[in-house]
């Protein structure tokens, strides 16, 4: 299993632990009043999920199996999977953070916050797809 | 990876462009109002992402890395995972831009039967393949 796809994996579970554990937080809600940054947290809660989790644990595993390109670049450029990692983790983490101050405090500094991590996932979104892209294909028989 | 999983998850692809695309328009939008129109596309977001992206996904590497049969055809009857690719996608679209344009309430509905469609024929061309070494 290469470096890279360790990093998506393991980076994949913590997200996992931590949006169980924001989930039993905002559940507490029921019955205690919440803090208003824990209150305003439910999108990071679905996201933690979808993109922490999911989407991360994916990525991961696509840069491990999916056929290689040839025996001397098996899996395309490495720097580009770990540019992905290192975007898709620094929007996800900054969302976390200025959502919920966002919420309270709109139109501030953590407005643009958001902007920023909007584009970090993205471009980790399209430099994971250009750098996969090429290796949905035949099994790789040789140059 | 057989020709049918590359459909399935190239499309899966394009699904996870538009669905971060969307999402990081919206998520912008928060954050800096661009336009308040876009929140109509929510839904789209989930759908293109949920059903689009992971799901198809999902279904692509079924069709590829479940166990195959030890004479030809290896993976069996094929018809019912091609039927599901247009099902699914047709399902996706609908279920998604029916909202997003505010078109017929039946768009919306059509969509989710065709998903619903797409995971049944889906189930029946895969069912024959999950089984133990021993077949």
């Amino acid at each position: 299993m290469p470096l890279q796809t360790r990093w998506f994996i393991k980076s994949a579970f913590v997200y996992l632990a931590v949006a169980m554990a924001l989930g039993i937080g905002l559940a507490s809600g029921m019955v205690v009043q919440l803090p208003l940054w824990l209150a305003y947290s439910s999108p990071v809660f679905f996201h933690l999920i979808m993109v922490g989790w999911v989407t991360q644990m994916i990525f991961g595993v696509i840069f491990w199996m999916f056929p290689i390109v040839t025996r001397a670049r098996p899996r395309g450029s490495e720097r580009l999977a770990w540019a992905t990692y290192i975007l898709l983790n620094a929007g996800l983490l900054l969302r976390v953070l200025c959502e919920p101050l966002n919420a309270m405090n709109p139109r501030g500094v953590w407005g643009w916050g958001l902007v920023v991590s909007a584009v970090l996932q993205w471009l980790a979104a399209v430099i994971f797809i250009y750098n996969s892209w090429y290796r949905i294909k035949e099994r790789y028989r040789g140059d | 990876m057989p020709k049918l999983s590359q459909w399935y998850i190239k499309l899966a692809f394009g699904y996870l462009l538009a669905g971060f695309t969307m999402g990081a328009l919206l998520l912008a939008h928060k954050g800096q109002p661009i336009h308040p129109a876009l929140w109509s596309w929510l839904p789209a977001h989930i759908e293109w992402l949920l059903m689009g992206w992971t799901a198809q996904f999902t279904l692509g590497m079924a069709f590829w890395i479940m166990p195959r049969f030890w004479k030809a055809p290896r993976r069996g009857n094929t018809n019912g995972a091609y039927v599901a690719l247009v099902l699914l996608n047709a399902g996706v679209l609908l279920a998604s831009l029916g909202p997003a344009l505010r078109l017929s309430p039946w768009a919306l509905i059509i969509g989710r039967l065709l998903e619903v469609g797409a995971a049944v024929a889906f189930a029946h061309a895969i069912f024959p393949r999950v089984v133990g070494r021993e077949g």
